[in-house]
């Protein structure tokens, strides 16, 4: 089977789709997307606070992929320096946002290795972390705080779900699956 | 000192630091992707700030977005407010956040446990 972004897409389900993008994510895409995506929510008169949840885990996984994406395979069609995919698309009680990017092999363990202590943690830990590395850890070559994931398991309580597809030897794809939904009544 | 004015853009705040009066402002939406270029001039002035303070300084953080790169650079504002309190200058910090916004709560809150400082939670009602 041969290695096809657009087969991600064909299986998910076209209905309710917010925004969907596949190119490079610089800085003017970023500033697009938001204020596109913004749009949208205002004009459907979203709950502002699921808006802004929606927007804040927009921002930091944009984010996410301006700063940490590897580059692309030599033999990939798109020779594109950051490239992202990202869908946002509506869904029962909320939105579901969903990032793809290249991840080298050697990368990967590590990237796994963080989402699955997110995962395992529960909000007070995950409050906790965020702290810890607010507070500890110094703002990377790349740009980033190290903060982004957990930030976003933070905001929205949900676990991220997340996937890797081959690609060859030295790289997968990696699909980070976000769900932003509204709060239960406690 | 020259105070700080800067407009704001839709991913960058408005400051307003006016060592004249002691009131410092940073309003608006904090998410460029290199905040450290936008956060250093603002931690250099509070440096030199520092060297002789007003006896009170009030800080007004009104902030509607802010990512995580902005989280750490105002960790480090307020670590020069720390400084100054510190040196037995009154420092207090206005935290506002809008109805309803509890991760911009607990936002604050999360600082207001790291910083010895005072905060005040305020809630923005329309």
């Amino acid at each position: 089977m041969s290695f096809n972004i657009e087969n991600y897409f064909s299986d998910q389900p076209k209905d309710n789709i917010i925004l969907h993008y596949k190119g490079n994510v610089d800085s003017d895409v970023i500033n697009h997307i938001l204020d596109s995506v913004e749009e949208k929510l205002v004009a459907v008169d979203e709950h502002p606070k699921l808006r802004k949840k929606v927007y804040n885990v927009l921002v930091e996984s944009l984010q996410n992929l301006y700063h940490h994406v590897d580059k692309v395979p030599d033999d990939y069609e798109d020779q594109i320096d950051k490239y992202g995919l990202l869908v946002v698309r509506r869904i029962e009680g909320g939105y579901k946002i969903v990032t793809g990017n290249f991840v080298q092999t050697e990368n990967k363990e590590k990237l796994e290795e963080k989402i699955k202590r997110i995962n395992r943690s529960s909000h007070e830990e995950i409050k906790e972390l965020y702290k810890f590395i607010l507070n500890h850890q110094r703002i990377s070559a790349k740009g980033g705080g190290g903060l982004g994931l957990v930030d976003i398991a933070r905001k929205t309580g949900n676990k991220l779900g997340y996937e890797f597809v081959g690609y060859d030897d030295n790289y997968s794809f990696f699909y980070l699956d976000i769900l932003v939904t509204e709060e239960k009544e406690n | 000192m020259e105070p700080i004015m800067i407009e704001g853009t839709p991913k960058t705040p408005t400051v307003k630091f006016d060592s004249g009066e002691g009131i410092f402002e940073i309003k608006g939406r904090s998410i460029p992707e290199n905040s450290v270029e936008f956060y250093k001039p603002l931690v250099d002035w509070l440096e030199s700030y520092k060297e002789s303070p007003l006896d009170k300084t009030t800080v007004n953080i009104r902030l509607e977005y802010f990512n995580t790169s902005s989280s750490k650079c105002i960790l480090d504002v307020f670590k020069k407010l720390e400084a100054i309190h510190k040196a037995k200058n009154e420092v207090e910090v206005n935290w506002y956040y809008e109805e309803d916004d509890e991760d911009m709560l607990e936002a604050g809150e999360d600082y207001e446990s790291i910083i010895r400082v005072p905060f005040k939670m305020i809630e923005i009602t329309d």
